[in-house]
């Protein structure tokens, strides 16, 4: 069964393996999820789940959502997530999606919103050197030269240049999962995995996992 | 709540049975060493000179000088390879990082051992250090160099 699951970043710690090597983590509390919607490939030309995570009052929410979530009829959520499934998969409106889809062992996809860094320039944004400090140096931060004079007579595109860096979607491939707390709903994925603490990520079954 | 939520994934393996000690303390630390198959323990005996509290990741530091190398260690104290520790010698001391100990040797890196004024039994040693209680004015670590 290939579903997905939402949930909030909590931030990184450390487990000891059983070497007693140190692996740091980042605690994820997943779950539980709500399907919201069922999509058929009859009524909707593919097959797919929607997904409801965090759970939040229904005033608070507007008249189209609204009529949206009483289709299912389990409250109104603050994050949604569709996920295409392999044809036709056993999962109700309603049915709730819990952490342990996922075990020990198991390598994950997630997604999330890197931190937002605003207009930033090339020495954050591309790694740039840039030139030396003192010394009547002239040349701090600036990018320098973008490019030739008459030939081209034009930028290049994708030039590196200053501009908005982060708070863009962002797909971690192949974290490894080191402990499941389905009484929690707490997940422990090895490395970093983007956002700040309590951003919303979205973790799936590794799509390009090579091997076994 | 997002805060105690990650520190009960740390609790589980924080370790309370280790013994309490301090900055300045003379410690021997017990470790676990694999090597290849086999697995042995060995002990690391000198001053800790700092902490580094960070939760499950706290580590401390221990130094020692060794045939005049001065040595140091770095051991996560919630670490399951920490057999056990053992507090030779309480050290008095007035700071947290003894980091300036790098830079002195002889009678300037002695460290004044603690005393327990409050207990009428004299000064507070650990363990085996009845005839040491006696000397506790002579320097703890090395004797000071010609």
């Amino acid at each position: 069964m290939t579903t997905g699951i939402l949930g909030k970043k909590l931030g990184m710690a450390q487990v000891f393996d059983t070497q007693g090597r140190v692996i740091p983590v980042t605690v994820i509390e997943a779950g539980p999820c709500t399907v919201i919607q069922r999509k058929t490939a009859q009524n909707d030309g593919y097959d797919a789940v929607q997904i409801g995570f965090q759970q939040m009052r229904a005033h608070r929410v507007g008249k189209p959502m609204l009529g949206h979530f009483q289709k299912a009829g389990k409250g109104a959520f603050r994050a949604l997530q569709e996920i295409r499934l392999e044809g036709s998969d056993p999962l109700e409106v309603g049915s709730e999606i819990k952490v342990d889809i996922f075990k020990e062992g198991d390598v994950v996809d997630v997604m999330g919103h890197t931190k937002g860094r605003g207009f930033a320039g090339v020495i954050k944004r591309w790694n740039f050197k840039g030139g030396r400090a003192t010394h009547g140096s002239m040349f701090h931060r600036a990018p320098g030269s973008i490019g030739a004079s008459a030939y081209p007579s034009r930028v290049i595109k994708n030039m590196k240049m200053a501009g908005h860096l982060g708070n863009e979607r962002v797909t971690i491939l192949n974290l490894r999962v080191v402990g499941v707390q389905p009484e929690k709903n707490l997940l422990l994925v090895r490395g970093a995995v983007p956002g700040a603490k309590n951003s919303l990520v979205y973790v799936r079954p590794a799509v390009k996992k090579q091997g076994n | 709540m997002a805060m105690s939520l990650l520190q009960d994934v740390e609790a589980a393996q924080l370790r309370k049975d280790l013994p309490p000690f301090h900055v300045g303390d003379t410690v021997r630390v017990f470790s676990r060493i694999r090597e290849g198959e086999k697995e042995r323990v060995q002990y690391f005996e000198g001053i800790v000179i700092g902490f580094h509290r960070n939760g499950i990741a706290t580590t401390f530091k221990v130094r020692k000088e060794s045939y005049g190398v001065g040595v140091e260690r770095t051991y996560p104290i919630h670490s399951p390879l920490l057999e056990r520790i053992e507090v030779k010698k309480k050290g008095d001391v007035r700071r947290a990082k003894l980091f300036y100990l790098r830079g002195v040797s002889g009678k300037r890196a002695r460290i004044r051992e603690k005393k327990d004024w409050l207990s009428k039994k004299g000064p507070v040693v650990p363990s085996e250090g009845v005839a040491e209680s006696a000397a506790d004015a002579a320097p703890p670590a090395d004797t000071p160099k010609e």
